[in-house]
């Protein structure tokens, strides 16, 4: 303990970082039968930090480009010792990853975590959220194979939907006219340098402010602890709760592991560009809804194109989101009903479309 | 020179050299030049000997084709059987190279008045008697001479063939009920062979045999079967002909001859299937088969095969089964009933441990393990199969054995490689379940110590 | 979550833990974290080391060594998932091209003495360009690109674009 001690005092006389870090000693967290959902946020990071680790192991085998990428990606799957536990480990997390962002994003909704002052938390969980999406669909397509090349042109085809920009936008992920070698190359690049740079400061930025702000606390709550400050209840950030999002992280470790080693990631097909799309080609589950929504908006409403109105409701729908906090009121007394009406819609909606996207022929 | 002959110079000059025709329109219609009164005879006779080729000028620069051809004019809006239109006769290849309807019908093809055009003196012959038809379209496909204008490569032993076919044998006795040229090579919209809507294309020269050889009321008093097309249709050879258009498999005239179309002999069956299955055949004929089929009066190859249906082989046509063929002559007890049984076997273990081992790495592959080097040996294991299908023609156990055995080998190895991919699957499971055991122990630790710094 | 710990002893006393108590716990712990660190770091150290066959497969592979072909002999090599046949004509020059027979995927060989391709299933025959010239094959064998580097045969898909 005292080696302990004596390092961090030598690290304190040359960072000086002990009155920034003296706040974080005293961080506590709200306890209430709600609280369970505060470890969603904590998992996502440790899922990203996963996503990280394997993802930089994968890129010591992994070779970009056409008519390497799938043989790589064998390559690693079967000859690497342990390839195939990276490579599922990363496949995994990514999903699950996805998933507790989401879930995430709606319990700060529905605690209404986002109000005023965490306004700019929400902004930068919101861009996380979409920068997580990115991720997955730029690393879907590195493995090269059928599934992934016709996901990829029909998302990069709704991409060019969007009036006006849609064009240049798809000739810009596309890094021309069609998904080809050059798309994988830049998709490479979007997802193992542009997105990890922007998310890692958007990460720093998201849990400097959790730290500084501390942890909100839903309204209803607030209302009565203002008005009777003993019912508070709370447990330290360190080490209580720090302890019990360890365990939180170590289970997710262990399901990491048996879905890597129960259900390993399959390789599919190599890509080839001039067979016919296969049947029934759908995108990743977390776009599912979007699809099927797409799927489902007729051809022609009024004299719009149905794509094109879909794409821009999409786009609108994100922007709203992007600025909810700046729609609710600071009273925790006087939350918007519509908000939580909103926020129900929402996540049925997304939970409905994505089962029937499934399900769907 | 006989009506062939001048019909000849009608297509010759009729078909290439326009001017020549326009002279012989004038040779043929200025011979009323002595009629006129003697002081106008020169002013008349230029008009007279010009106008016709003025006429036939102007007449040659409207009309699209390139010689012209009259017929078509009338016949185009008559009814079956006597209507002919451009459209059809656009496809015929004759038309294609200059001949018009007059080059085998005779008349005048020049002429707009059906009189003159159909006019005996123009040698016009009317519908071609069916026997005749033979000998009309040899009078210029029997010429090698006459055919190397239009294609030096073509056979012009047609008709030769032909007459030593059942059909021309027939023909020549008097029966007219037999197939001429135009039955099968279609007449007015001749196409050549090569064409794929030509009724003698590859793939549809079987639907222009049944025409007759499948029409059992036709046929009725030639007492042969009509039930060829039948079994043909149903045929592999028919599978891959007409479905996958693989053009090296055979239809009718690729076993029986096209122009000199006789059906083979018992004796000389086999001999037509060997062309292609040449292994099968040389198994054969190193077989005890060969002299026992042919003492029997049985031929080769059809007689377990069948001749128009021959159907995809099955392992079940070996062996003692009761789909099996052998059974109907050998019997329980003769050494060819247990060579039979014998093979049979060894094909049934061959084919089983191959699937064993396609199940196994299938198995493996599901749970995530690289068995694709397996996997492509087990190709050979089935090479070994269809090699071991191809031998039994030589009805031997020994041989037989010799690549069923190195099929054998070859599953079993890949078998082996399969069981290896699952035991390495199971070591996967086995080290997760200690790192899962490991994260337990972190678990309830943590439990215990946070238990222990928050009493 | 904060509350009495309803197995402890020791009613009055909150200053000692019963010592060997917190010793299993610490014990539990830190074997966990060490099992759990190995359960990581193991994998994730062998994956570090490369494997001994560092050639991909794919689109191009390497068929052979120069001088291991004789003229006018042919050898089998893998080729991604299928056989691919490399061919050194009589003349010395090189020629590849797939060994999967195109009428029932028997895998095909190079006849020395006939200086063509033979697929010993049902006698189909191919030249060495891989056009099917003789027997039941109904489509020629797909042909390869053949480079020479150095010391290594490289044999490629042929592409287009």
């Amino acid at each position: 303990m005292s080696v302990w001690h004596s390092l961090r005092d030598w690290l304190n006389d040359r960072l000086e970082w002990d009155d920034l870090i003296e706040p974080l000693r005293k961080k506590a967290v709200p306890l209430h039968g709600l609280s369970y959902w505060y470890f969603l946020g904590g998992i996502t990071l440790f899922l990203f930090v996963i996503q990280v680790l394997t993802g930089i192991l994968l890129l010591l085998y992994y070779r970009p480009g056409a008519n390497e990428a799938f043989e790589s990606v064998q390559y690693i799957m079967t000859q690497v010792q342990f390839g195939w536990l990276i490579r599922s480990v990363h496949s995994w997390s990514a999903n699950l990853m996805v998933f507790t962002a989401f879930a995430h994003m709606f319990s700060v909704l529905f605690l209404k975590a986002y109000r005023k002052p965490r306004e700019l938390t929400w902004v930068s969980g919101v861009v996380l959220l979409f920068l997580v999406m990115g991720f997955g669909f730029s690393g879907y397509l590195l493995p090269w194979n059928t599934l992934a090349f016709f996901a990829t042109k029909v998302g990069t085809d709704i991409a060019g939907q969007v009036p006006l920009i849609g064009k240049p936008l798809m000739i810009f992920l596309r890094g021309g006219e069609e998904v080809t070698g050059a798309t994988l190359t830049r998709f490479f690049g979007f997802h193992v340098a542009v997105l990890p740079g922007i998310a890692t400061l958007l990460i720093l930025l998201h849990v400097l402010l959790v730290q500084r702000l501390g942890i909100s606390v839903p309204p209803k709550l607030e209302v009565e602890w203002n008005a009777n400050p003993a019912m508070k209840r709370e447990m330290k950030f360190f080490p209580n709760f720090m302890l019990r999002e360890l365990m939180a992280w170590y289970v997710a470790l262990g399901v990491l592991g048996a879905l890597a080693a129960i259900f390993p990631w399959n390789l599919g097909v190599k890509a080839d560009p001039f067979v016919p799309a296969p049947a029934g080609i759908k995108p990743e589950w977390y776009f599912l809804f979007m699809f099927q929504t797409l799927k489902m908006i007729p051809s022609k409403i009024w004299f719009i194109d149905g794509e094109v109105l879909g794409v821009l409701a999409f786009g609108v729908i994100g922007l709203v989101w992007l600025l909810l906090p700046f729609f609710e009121s600071e009273d925790p007394s006087r939350t918007k009903r519509w908000i939580t009406g909103l926020a129900i819609f929402a996540l049925t909606y997304v939970a409905g479309m994505s089962v029937y996207g499934h399900l769907a022929k | 020179m006989d009506i062939w002959q001048s019909n000849r110079q009608l297509v010759i000059s009729r078909g290439f050299i326009p001017e020549k025709s326009a002279s012989s329109c004038i040779r043929r219609t200025a011979d009323s030049s002595r009629l006129k009164p003697a002081g106008m005879t020169n002013l008349w006779a230029l008009i007279l000997a010009w106008l016709p080729l003025a006429a036939l000028l102007l007449v040659c620069s409207l009309s699209y084709a390139q010689t012209k051809n009259s017929c078509l004019d009338c016949h185009s809006a008559l009814p079956d059987p006597l209507g002919v239109g451009q459209e059809t006769f656009g496809h015929d290849i004759h038309a294609q190279k200059g001949l018009t309807c007059a080059s085998c019908h005779g008349g005048d093809p020049t002429s707009d008045d059906a009189d003159k055009a159909m006019s005996r003196k123009a040698g016009w012959k009317g519908k071609i008697d069916r026997a005749q038809i033979p000998q009309l379209c040899g009078s210029c496909h029997s010429d090698p001479g006459f055919m190397r204008q239009f294609n030096p490569s073509l056979r012009t032993d047609q008709l030769s063939q032909y007459k030593t076919s059942v059909h021309g044998k027939r023909l020549a006795a008097g029966d007219t009920k037999v197939a001429v040229c135009t039955d099968c090579h279609s007449v007015h919209d001749l196409r050549a062979p090569s064409n794929l809507a030509s009724t003698v294309n590859p793939v549809n020269v079987a639907n222009t045999c049944a025409h007759c050889h499948a029409d059992a009321n036709y046929m009725s008093a030639y007492k042969i079967p009509t039930n060829q097309f039948a079994g043909y249709s149903k045929s592999v050879h028919h599978d891959a002909l007409v479905v996958r258009g693989d053009l090296s498999a055979p239809t009718c005239t690729t076993c029986h001859g096209n122009h000199g179309a006789t059906p083979p002999g018992v004796a000389s069956v086999a001999n037509v299937c060997s062309t292609c299955h040449v292994f099968q055949a040389q198994l054969f004929d190193s077989s005890p088969h060969k002299d026992a089929f042919a003492a029997a009066g049985l031929p080769g190859c059809v007689t377990c095969h069948n001749n128009h249906g021959i159907l995809h082989p099955t392992d079940e046509l070996i062996g003692t089964g009761d789909k099996s063929i052998c059974t109907q002559c050998h019997t329980q007890g003769d050494a060819g009933y247990a060579a039979a049984a014998n093979m049979k076997e060894q094909l049934v273990h061959l084919s089983t441990s191959i699937g064993g081992a396609e199940q196994i790495l299938g198995s493996a592959e599901q749970s995530g393990m690289e068995v694709s080097q397996a996997k492509l040996e087990l190709s050979q294991a089935r090479d070994a199969l269809t090699k071991a299908r191809v031998t039994i023609h030589g009805f031997s156990v020994k041989g037989v054995e010799g690549d069923v055995n190195s099929g054998l080998a070859v599953a079993a190895k890949d078998y082996k490689a399969g069981q290896q991919a699952l035991a390495e699957r199971n070591y996967r499971r086995v080290g997760l379940g200690i790192s899962l055991v490991a994260i337990a122990l972190v678990l309830v630790g943590l439990r215990l110590y946070i238990k222990q710094i928050e009493r | 979550m904060a509350g009495k710990d309803p197995g402890t002893t020791d009613t009055g006393n909150q200053f000692s833990a019963p010592v060997p108590r917190r010793r299993v716990v610490e014990a539990l712990l830190g074997s966990g974290f060490l099992a759990t660190a190995v359960a990581f770091f193991y994998p994730v150290l062998r994956y570090l080391v490369p494997p001994q066959e560092s050639d991909l497969g794919g689109d191009s592979v390497v068929a052979g060594r120069v001088g291991e072909l004789k003229p006018n002999s042919g050898k089998i090599f893998r080729f991604g998932q299928h056989p691919g046949l490399l061919i050194r004509t009589a003349g010395g020059e090189y020629r590849a091209m797939s060994a999967t027979c195109t009428h029932l995927s028997c895998t095909v060989q190079y006849r020395d003495d006939l200086h063509e391709v033979w697929c010993a299933c049902h006698n189909g025959m191919y030249d060495l360009n891989g056009r099917n010239v003789s027997g039941p094959p109904p489509r020629p064998l797909e042909s390869f690109e053949v480079q020479v580097r150095g010391e290594e045969i490289y044999v490629r898909r042929r592409r287009e674009a």
